[in-house]
C-alpha cells in the first residue's frame, strides 16, 4: 500500500528508466559480438540442456549452445529488424498522411482506400500472407512489418493535419506571407511531428513483437541464427519436459525490450505536451 | 438510420472487394508456379497443365482475376498439398475450434477488463487504479506465445493442474455429436458432462493466454473513456439534480463511455485473430491458425491464402457489426 | 426590496467558505472566506472575472465539487438547515437547483431530453412513469419550448443553444427549487437569445417566489436584473450591497475599475472622430459589391442538415444542400474609418471577414481594394500578392492564433521576415522591440512561448504581428471576445490609440454592440448573410430602423451606472 503511493511519482522516473534501458539495449546490440562470453553458434552436445550455471548464465539449449550469448547476439537482429521496419513505415506513412490530410480530394480518397484495405486484415495475419507470398527471408519480414505499420502513421498524420489545417495559427501563417509549401513545412509539420514520434516509439514495441511472432512460427529467420522469437520456439519443444531456461530468458528479454519502448512512448507523449514544459 | 446501415453494408462489401484483390495478388506473387499448389497432391503433369489453363495463367492478369473471383464464388480455394483436401473443407472443419477459442477469450477479457476499467476510473489514483494500470502495462508487453509458455509451465509442469497441451479434448475423450462445432455447447446439448469438463480443461489455458492479451487494451480503453465521461458536464448535471449514483454511473456515464470502448473491441478482435495463430501453435490447438502455419512451413501455399482471406472476411464482418451497434447506440452518428 | 438587516430569515447563508483546489503547482485557494446571503425571492448577482471563484462557490453549495477541490472551512445554511459540504454527489439539497454555462454539453448527448427531464422528476417526486412524462411536457411548455411533445424526444444535438438552456431550466424546475443558482447561463448564447433566457428565468422566479443567484462576468447584465450585487475577485467578496448603491457609489477600487471597463451601449468612452476631408466623400479604400459565398453541405438531406436549415431559416423553403453564408453583400470602407460588423452566430460575419482578408475565395461578387479586384487572385496564391502587406487580421482566440512552438518574438518577426524588406538580424531585433513597445508588451516576454503568456499578453502579440507591416486595412475578428472585461477595456483603448497613430482603417467584427460602440464610427448589421442595416454608431444605437437591429439593441443589458467613475488603470 505504501509502495502504491509512490507510483505517481515513479512515472517520470519510469520514463527516464526506460530510455536508459533502450540505450542499453542499443549498446548491447552494437557490442554484442565482443562481449558475448561464448560463441553463440558453437554447438557442444555434451553440455546440451544444462540449467543456468556460473559458466552458462542462461543455461544451454538442445545442441549445447550458450543461451546467454545467443540472447545477446539476438538483440542486434531483433532491434534492427524492428527499427528498419518502423523507419520505413514512418517515412512513407507520415508523408502520405500529411499530403492526404492537407490536400484532400482524390489523393485523400485514394490513400484512404489503400489504408482501409491494409487495415481490413488482422495485421499479423497479413504479415504472414505477405511473407508466404514473397518468400521466407528476413528482408521480407522487414517489409511485411513495415507495410502493416504504415496505416497507423497515415492515420495519425492525417488526423493531426486535419485538426490544424484550418486552425487560426495556420491562417495567420498564410496571412504573413507563407505560401502553401512553407505553411506545410514550417508551421504544420513541426506541430504534427511530435505525435508521430510518440507513435514511432510505441510502434517499435509492436514491431518487435510482430517480428518475434513471425519467427516463432518459423518465418524469416532460419536456424542457427539467434533471434528472440526463434529461440522461444526452440524452447517450446521442451515445455513438457521442463527445461524452462531455453525459452524463458529470450522471452524475458523480449518482454523487457517491448516494455521499455512502451514506457518510453508514454514518457515522450508527456514530454512533447507543450503545456508541461 | 436504415439508410446509414445500408451504406455501411455497401461499404463493407467494397472492403471485401479490395481484400479479394489483395489476396489475388498474394497468390500470384508466390515464389513458384501457383498451378502446382492449386492442383494438389498427386498432381501429374497433365493435372498441373490443366490447372494452369483453369487458373488462366496463360492469359492476361485481368482474366486471371476474373477466374479467381469466379472460383471464389464457387467456393474453390484450391487444394492443400499436405492434407489432400480442398482448402475450403479443411478450413470449414477447423474453424469452430478457432472460433470457440477466440470467443471464449474475448468473453473472458470483457468480463474482467470492463469492470476493472470502470473500477479504476471511479477511484483514480487509488491502489486499485495503480494495480490495474500496472497489470495493463505489462499485459500489453508480454508476447502471447511467451505468456502461453509461462502459463503452461506453471499450471501444467509445476502445479499439474492443467492437462497436457494436446488439443481440444486430450487423448481419451471423444468429441460430442456435431451441432455447432463448439465442443462446450455441443457437449451440453448432448448432456455429456464428462466431455464438457474435459473440453473446458483443455480450453482453459489457451483461452486464458489469449484473454490476458486482450484484457490490457480493454481495461485501458474503458478506464480512459470512463475518466473522460465522469469529468464531463452532463455527469456534473446528473450529480447536481441529483440522480442516484447507480443511474449516474451506469446509464449516464457508462452509456456514453461504451461508444469508444466498442471501437476498441473491434481493434482488440483484430489483435486476437493474429494472436490466435500463435496460441494455437503453443497449445497444439487444431484450429485454422495452426493449419495455416503447418501449411506455410511445408511450402503449401493454397491453405495460407485461403486462411488469410477467411480471417479478413471474419474481421470485416465483426467491424460491420460494431459499426451498426454504434449507429444504433449513438443518435449523433446519423447526423454527422 | 428586501433589507439586508431586516428581520427576514435568509434563505441561503454562506459563512466564511474556503475551498482549496489541488493543482500541479500545489494547493490553490480558489475561494477565500466568502460570506453571502440570499433572501427568499430576491435576485442576487455575483459578478467577477475568470478566476474570481464565483463558480467554485456555487459548486460547493450544491455539493458537486470536482475531486481535486475540497472545502477547507465554512458553513452553508439553506432554509435553516446546515448543508453537508463534504459530499461529491449532490445529495440532501432539496429546494436547491443549478443551471450551467454551455447547456448542450450539460445534457446527456445520447438520451432524449424529455427522458432526462423525467429522470429528474422521478428523483424529486413520487410520480409514476406516465405522470412524470405528462409533467415533463408541461414543464417544457412552461419554459416556452414550442411543440413540447415532439421536442420531448429530441436529442441535445438537435436543439439550439437557447433551447438546450430552456431544457436545463426545466430540469432545474423539476427539482422544485426555492433557490436557483444560474452559473453564467447565457454566456456563449446569441445576444437575442440571452435576453429571452434571462426574461424566462426572471419571470419564473417571480411566479414561483424563487430566489435566484445570477453568476456572471457581465456587470451590465447583473446590474440590469439583480436587486443586490456581490463583486468577487481572487476568491474573495470584494464588495456587496444593493445594486444601485454598488454601481453609483462603488467603494472598492476593483469595483470602480470593473465599472469603468464595462462597455456601455448608451454612455461612456467614444472613439475619436475620424478624419474625413470635410464634406468631400473620399474614394473608398475597400469596395465590396454583390459578394457571395456558398458552402456545399456534405450530408445534405440528413437530420443535421434539415435541422440546421430549419433553425437558420424558419419558415423558408430553401435548397438544403447549399448554404449561402454571405448573400450579395455590398458596402464600402473609406481610409481612416473604423467600421463595426455586428451579427449573431451564423450571420456570416466571420466568413465575410475571411473573404476580405483573402483567406477564402468568393463564389460571386467583387472585392476592390484601392480600385484593384483582389477577389480575382485565388486565396492560395494570395501569400505573395502585392495586397498581402496591406490587409492584415487580428484573430479572435489569441491562444489558437499563435503557433504553440514559436516564441512571441518569432511570431512578431515572421511577417517582416516573409514580406518586409529585411535589413539583417539586428535591424529585425530593433523593429520587433519597437512593435512590442507600441503594443505595451514588456520586452522580457518576447522570448516566451504562448502558453507562458496571459490572455492579454497573447492578444498584444497578435496585434503587434498584425501591424508589423503597417497595413492600411486591419480586420479584427472579435479580438477581445475571450478576454476578461478589464483586459478587454485596455486592449480596446490600445486599438484605438494605434488606429489614430498609424492612420489604420478598421473593420471590427463583433457580436457585442456595446464593444463596437467603443471603437467604431459606423456599424453594419448582418443577419443570415445579408447586411440589414448600416449607419453611424450613435444613430443606429439610439434609433434603429430595421426590426432585427431593434431586437439587437433591445437585448443589450442597460444597467444604471454612475456618471462619474474613476478611470483606474487595471493590469492586463
Amino acid at each position: 500500500m505504501e509502495f502504491a503511493r509512490h507510483l505517481p511519482y515513479m512515472q517520470p522516473r519510469a520514463g527516464s528508466g526506460s530510455l536508459i534501458l533502450i540505450v542499453a539495449l542499443g549498446l548491447v546490440g552494437v557490442v554484442a559480438p565482443w562481449i558475448a562470453p561464448q560463441d553463440p553458434l558453437a554447438t557442444n552436445v555434451a553440455v546440451a540442456l544444462k540449467p543456468p550455471s556460473s559458466i552458462h548464465w542462461f543455461g544451454t539449449d538442445a545442441v549445447g549452445r550458450d543461451v546467454f550469448s545467443r540472447v545477446l547476439i539476438a538483440t542486434r537482429l531483433d532491434l534492427s529488424i524492428a527499427a528498419t521496419a518502423v523507419a520505413l513505415a514512418f517515412i512513407v506513412g507520415a508523408a502520405a498522411g500529411t499530403i492526404s490530410g492537407y490536400f484532400g480530394g482524390w489523393i485523400d480518397a485514394a490513400i484512404g482506400r489503400l489504408t482501409d484495405t491494409i487495415m481490413a486484415f488482422p495485421l499479423f495475419v497479413l504479415a504472414m500472407g505477405i511473407v508466404a507470398a514473397a518468400g521466407n527471408t528476413v528482408a521480407n519480414i522487414v517489409y511485411a512489418t513495415a507495410i502493416i505499420n504504415i496505416p497507423t502513421y497515415i492515420r495519425v498524420a492525417r488526423a493531426e493535419v486535419l485538426v490544424r489545417r484550418d486552425a487560426p495559427f495556420i491562417q495567420a501563417a498564410r496571412l504573413v506571407g507563407n505560401g502553401p509549401p512553407r505553411v506545410l513545412a514550417f508551421h504544420l509539420f513541426p506541430n504534427v511531428l511530435p505525435p508521430l514520434v510518440v507513435q514511432a516509439s510505441l510502434n517499435m514495441s509492436y514491431a518487435i513483437l510482430n517480428a518475434a511472432g513471425l519467427s516463432f512460427i518459423g518465418l524469416g529467420v532460419r536456424p542457427p541464427t539467434p533471434e528472440w522469437g526463434i529461440m522461444v520456439a526452440d524452447g517450446a519443444a521442451f515445455i513438457i519436459s521442463g527445461e524452462w531456461w531455453v525459452w524463458l530468458f529470450p522471452g524475458l528479454v523480449l518482454t523487457g525490450a517491448v516494455l521499455a519502448f512502451n514506457i518510453a512512448g508514454d514518457g515522450l507523449r508527456d514530454f512533447f505536451d507543450p503545456q508541461k514544459r | 438510420m436504415a439508410r446509414l446501415i445500408a451504406r455501411r453494408f455497401v461499404g463493407a462489401l467494397a472492403v471485401v472487394a479490395s481484400v479479394i484483390v489483395v489476396t489475388f495478388f498474394l497468390t500470384r506473387a508466390l515464389p513458384a508456379d501457383p498451378a502446382v499448389y492449386f492442383a494438389g497432391i498427386g498432381g501429374t503433369k497433365e493435372a498441373i497443365a490443366a490447372m494452369r489453363v483453369k487458373l488462366g495463367l496463360d492469359r492476361g492478369l485481368l482474366t486471371q482475376f476474373f477466374v479467381y473471383v469466379r472460383a471464389l464464388a464457387e467456393g474453390d480455394l484450391g487444394h492443400s498439398l499436405t492434407t489432400g483436401h480442398p482448402v475450403l473443407d479443411d478450413l470449414a472443419r477447423r474453424l469452430p475450434a478457432s472460433m470457440e477459442l477466440t470467443i471464449t477469450a474475448l468473453a473472458l477479457a470483457a468480463i474482467v477488463g470492463l469492470p476493472a476499467g470502470i473500477a479504476a476510473a471511479i477511484r483514480p489514483n487509488s491502489w486499485l487504479d495503480h494495480l490495474i494500470r500496472l497489470v495493463a502495462t505489462f499485459g500489453v508487453a508480454i508476447p502471447t506465445f511467451f505468456m502461453g509458455l509461462m502459463l503452461l509451465h506453471v499450471f501444467y509442469f509445476v502445479l499439474g493442474w492443467a492437462p497436457p497441451p494436446l488439443g481440444r479434448l486430450g487423448s481419451f475423450a471423444v468429441p460430442p455429436p456435431h451441432v455447432t462445432g463448439f465442443y462446450l455447447i455441443d457437449s451440453l446439448l448432448s448432456g455429456d458432462l464428462s466431455t464438457f469438463f474435459a473440453a473446458i480443461a483443455q480450453l482453459a489455458l489457451p483461452a486464458l493466454t489469449l484473454a490476458l492479451f486482450a484484457v490490457a487494451p480493454l481495461a485501458r480503453a474503458t478506464r480512459a473513456a470512463m475518466i473522460e465521461v465522469l469529468g464531463s458536464d452532463f455527469v456534473r448535471t446528473a450529480r447536481a439534480i441529483p440522480l442516484s449514483r447507480a443511474k449516474t454511473l451506469f446509464i449516464y456515464a457508462l452509456g456514453n463511455a461504451m461508444l469508444p470502448v466498442l471501437t476498441t473491441i473491434g481493434m482488440v478482435f483484430s489483435f486476437l485473430l493474429g494472436a490466435n495463430v500463435l496460441v494455437e501453435k503453443v497449445f497444439g490447438w487444431p484450429g485454422v491458425g495452426s493449419y495455416a502455419i503447418d501449411a506455410l512451413i511445408a511450402a503449401d501455399y493454397a491453405p495460407v491464402q485461403g486462411f488469410v482471406l477467411l480471417i479478413a472476411i471474419l474481421y470485416i464482418l465483426l467491424n460491420l457489426f460494431i459499426d451498426i451497434a454504434v449507429i444504433i447506440a449513438d443518435p449523433r452518428a446519423a447526423g454527422v | 426590496m428586501m433589507s439586508e438587516i431586516g428581520a427576514i430569515e435568509p434563505l441561503l447563508e454562506i459563512e466564511g467558505l474556503c475551498v482549496n483546489i489541488a493543482s500541479r503547482r500545489g494547493n490553490v485557494a480558489a475561494v477565500r472566506n466568502v460570506s453571502l446571503s440570499v433572501a427568499p425571492g430576491e435576485i442576487l448577482g455575483v459578478v467577477g472575472e475568470s478566476g474570481s471563484g464565483k463558480s467554485v462557490t456555487a459548486l460547493a453549495v450544491i455539493g458537486i465539487l470536482p475531486a481535486a477541490a475540497c472545502v477547507a472551512q465554512g458553513r452553508v445554511r439553506f432554509a435553516g438547515r446546515a448543508l453537508d459540504l463534504t459530499g461529491r454527489h449532490g445529495g440532501d439539497r432539496d429546494g436547491l437547483a443549478i443551471i450551467f454555462q454551455n447547456p448542450r454539453a450539460a445534457l446527456n448527448p445520447i438520451r432524449p431530453v424529455g427522458r432526462q427531464l423525467v429522470d429528474a422528476l422521478r428523483v424529486h417526486s413520487s410520480l409514476s412513469m406516465g405522470q412524470a412524462t405528462a409533467r415533463a411536457v408541461e414543464l417544457l411548455k412552461q419554459v416556452r419550448i414550442r411543440e413540447p411533445v415532439r421536442r420531448f424526444w429530441s436529442y441535445p444535438f438537435e436543439l439550439s443553444g437557447g433551447m438546450c438552456q430552456r431544457v436545463m431550466i426545466a430540469i432545474a424546475l423539476a427539482c422544485e427549487p426555492r433557490l436557483l443558482i444560474a452559473d453564467e447561463p447565457t454566456t456563449g448564447l446569441d445576444v437575442t437569445t440571452q435576453k429571452a433566457i434571462i426574461d424566462l428565468i426572471v419571470a419564473l422566479a417571480a411566479r414561483r417566489g424563487m430566489a435566484t443567484v445570477l453568476i456572471t462576468h457581465d456587470l451590465a447584465l447583473a446590474g440590469e436584473r439583480c436587486s443586490r450585487l456581490a463583486v468577487m475577485q481572487g476568491g474573495q467578496v470584494v464588495e456587496i450591497g444593493a445594486t444601485a448603491e454598488v454601481l453609483s457609489r462603488p467603494r472598492e477600487p476593483y469595483t470602480r475599475s470593473l465599472i469603468a471597463a464595462t462597455p456601455r451601449a448608451d454612455q461612456g468612452a467614444r472613439p475619436p472622430e475620424s478624419r474625413t476631408l470635410g464634406g468631400l466623400v473620399p474614394k473608398p479604400l475597400l469596395l465590396v459589391e454583390g459578394l457571395c459565398r456558398d458552402y456545399r453541405l456534405r450530408n445534405a438531406g440528413g437530420t443535421a442538415a434539415r435541422a440546421w436549415a430549419r433553425l437558420s431559416h424558419p419558415g423558408e423553403a430553401r435548397r438544403i444542400d447549399i448554404v449561402r453564408a454571405v448573400d450579395k453583400v455590398t458596402f464600402r470602407l473609406s481610409a481612416g474609418e473604423s467600421v463595426g460588423l455586428v451579427g449573431e452566430s451564423g450571420s456570416g460575419k466571420s466568413t465575410l471577414a475571411a473573404l476580405i482578408v483573402r483567406l477564402i475565395d468568393p463564389s460571386a461578387g467583387s472585392i476592390l481594394f484601392r480600385g484593384k479586384d483582389i477577389g480575382a487572385i485565388r486565396a492560395r496564391d494570395a501569400a505573395r500578392a502585392p495586397h498581402r502587406r496591406e490587409i492584415q487580421m487580428v484573430f479572435q482566440d489569441p491562444s489558437a492564433s499563435l503557433n504553440p512552438r514559436h516564441t512571441a518574438f518569432a511570431a512578431i518577426a515572421e511577417p517582416i521576415r516573409r514580406l518586409g524588406p529585411l535589413a539583417g538580424n539586428r535591424q529585425l531585433d530593433i523593429v520587433v522591440r519597437e512593435l512590442a513597445e507600441m503594443v505595451e508588451l514588456a520586452p522580457a516576454l518576447l522570448t516566451r512561448l504562448p502558453h507562458q503568456l496571459s490572455g492579454g499578453e497573447k492578444a498584444r502579440v497578435g496585434i503587434a504581428r498584425a501591424i508589423a507591416l503597417r497595413p492600411s486595412l486591419l480586420v479584427l475578428d472579435e479580438p477581445t471576445a475571450s478576454l476578461d472585461v478589464r483586459v478587454q477595456a485596455v486592449i480596446l483603448d490600445l486599438l484605438a490609440k494605434l488606429r489614430s497613430e498609424f492612420e489604420l482603417t478598421y473593420l471590427f467584427v463583433s457580436h457585442d454592440l456595446a464593444v463596437v460602440r467603443r471603437i467604431c464610427d459606423r456599424v453594419l448589421v448582418m443577419r443570415a448573410g445579408c447586411i440589414v442595416e448600416s449607419g453611424m454608431t450613435e444613430q443606429l444605437l439610439s434609433a434603429p430602423t430595421h426590426p432585427y437591429t431593434k431586437e439587437l439593441v433591445a437585448a443589450i443589458p442597460h444597467a444604471v451606472v454612475s456618471r462619474e467613475h474613476c478611470h483606474t488603470a487595471p493590469t492586463g
